[in-house]
């Protein structure tokens, strides 16, 4: 499940667009593969997050994965659900499990992200 | 690169039909989950699972030499071992080194049955071999299936499929051959998961047979099957070793907390005299129960550190769903292995503070 008004990195997260504003989450795929989220390692609002390099970690029962900025700017919101409820990125990855609201400094960087259906050809590749 | 021929087990078929993920290990393609590691653990803890370990090793030693090669390979004592029970045991290396760490039944009066790990089988049957001297050494692991049934309605659910009294067994008992969902079957009271279970070995063919019996007769009691992820946690929380990750030839038993399996004064075995002098100085290091005090997870490899400066490494952690914090098994010197005290762990650079604490993290009570 990958909605059309998303876009998408080769790392699996999500954004979309807001008001100016970007939220970001990682998709249905990566949150399957990882199976159960214990823990979601965020920076705090007002740090800096940039372009493809990462910002965080998804602790599962078995192992860390690595969380990518799919654009560069200031984190304006982190998800604070997330403490406490950290299978919420399992149970919803597009909705209440979202992990940060960022106020984008290179609009740019958002247009060059994957489409819904670019990224679905990229995970059809990964599993097939 | 040209991958090596891959093994299935015999229950590869079920596994898909149940929807397993699968991963590779030790040459084999096992299912590591499939309703979840955390669902699957409660499962276990809470009602009963069903593992599939049949890429596990086999070993049959024999002949009236069986004892005295078997005396010479493991440290703990085979002497006193009854027909129909078994013992666990470290086998080592002339430094103290473990080769491998098994389970050994007597299933006969020279009849021995070893199971040994996936992974150093092939390197376990060369070594038992080696040391044999004139006993007969059968490697039977593609001969026989292991199922792995674990729970606190583990019993129940068997004694479906059985009219063997298995609620007579005592932990680590054997049958060597019972009918099991009508198949010839091993049986024996042990497990890898700190609950009540029984570890059931058919031939090979028959194992589909007789997994897909306790599915059905587990279904009213919520059987699920469980794969190598929540095997891991399970085994974490009742502080039982992983070979390869906690227990190595470079690790001693009497390092990991495994002295209590050293019967030195049985007589003459492999590594003995390297052992006796560690004991006369005692270990250096020590393998310790570790519980994260803060949100982080222990994880193989990660620096442990005192005073700033690094002590020792993680070499298994997991989040643990009975705790629900992490936990995690680590070498450090012996001095800072009281439980209570707490040293660092190095994540991602910040320092987690960890404290050791006494194994294991969980004790079934039922």
């Amino acid at each position: 499940m990958y909605p059309e008004d998303l876009r998408y990195t080769r790392e699996h997260e999500w954004a979309r667009l807001e008001d100016g504003r970007v939220r970001v989450g990682i998709t249905q795929f990566a949150a399957e593969r990882l199976s159960d989220v214990v823990f979601v390692e965020l920076p705090a609002p007002g740090s800096t997050i940039t372009h493809l390099e990462t910002f965080g970690v998804v602790e599962s029962v078995k192992a860390v994965s690595d969380l990518y900025a799919p654009v560069s700017g200031k984190v304006v919101e982190v998800n604070p659900a997330l403490t406490e409820r950290p299978e919420l990125v399992n149970q919803d990855p597009y909705g209440a499990g979202w992990m940060l609201l960022v106020e984008p400094t290179d609009p740019a960087e958002f247009a060059g992200l994957l489409s819904a259906e670019a990224y679905r050809a990229l995970i059809g590749q990964e599993t097939g | 690169m040209v991958a090596a021929e891959l093994r299935r087990t015999p229950l590869h078929a079920a596994h898909v039909r149940l929807g397993a993920r699968f991963v590779l290990f030790a040459g084999w393609e096992i299912p590591v989950q499939y309703a979840g590691i955390i669902a699957e653990h409660r499962a276990v803890r809470e009602r009963a699972g069903l593992f599939d370990v049949s890429h596990m090793g086999e070993v049959i030693v024999e002949g009236p030499e069986a004892l005295a090669a078997l005396q010479r390979l493991v440290t703990n004592d085979v002497g006193s071992l009854e027909i129909g029970h078994g013992l666990y045991t470290p086998m080592c290396t002339p430094a103290g080194g473990i080769v491998d760490d098994l389970i050994l039944f007597r299933i006969a009066a020279e009849q021995y049955l070893l199971v040994v790990n996936a992974a150093t089988t092939a390197k376990d049957v060369a070594w038992i071999r080696d040391h044999a001297g004139s006993a007969t050494v059968r490697d039977i692991s593609s001969e026989i299936a292991l199922l792995a049934l674990q729970g606190p309605a583990a019993g129940r659910i068997l004694a479906r499929v059985t009219t063997a009294r298995i609620d007579e067994m005592r932990p680590f008992d054997a049958l060597p051959a019972v009918l099991v969902a009508g198949r010839t079957v091993f049986l024996s009271r042990t497990g890898y998961t700190g609950e009540d279970g029984y570890e059931i070995g058919p031939a090979w063919d028959d194992a589909p047979g007789v997994w897909d019996a306790l599915m059905e007769a587990g279904a009213a009691a919520g059987l699920v099957p469980v794969g190598l992820g929540a095997r891991d946690t399970l085994r974490l929380e009742a502080g039982l070793l992983l070979y390869g990750s906690d227990i190595d030839e470079r690790t001693s038993p009497l390092e990991a907390p495994l002295g209590w399996t050293v019967k030195f004064e049985k007589g003459d075995f492999i590594g003995r005299a390297a052992l006796l002098r560690q004991r006369a100085s005692g270990p250096a290091r020590r393998l310790a129960g570790l519980i994260a005090e803060a949100r982080a997870v222990p994880r193989h490899g990660y620096v442990l550190q005192s005073e700033g400066r690094p002590v020792g490494t993680v070499t298994s952690g997991a989040f643990s769903p009975t705790l629900q914090t992490g936990i995690g098994l680590g070498y450090l010197p012996r001095e800072l292995t009281e439980p209570g005290m707490v040293v660092a762990m190095a994540v991602r650079g910040r320092a987690v503070p960890i404290r050791v604490t006494r194994l294991p993290f969980y004790q079934a009570r039922h």
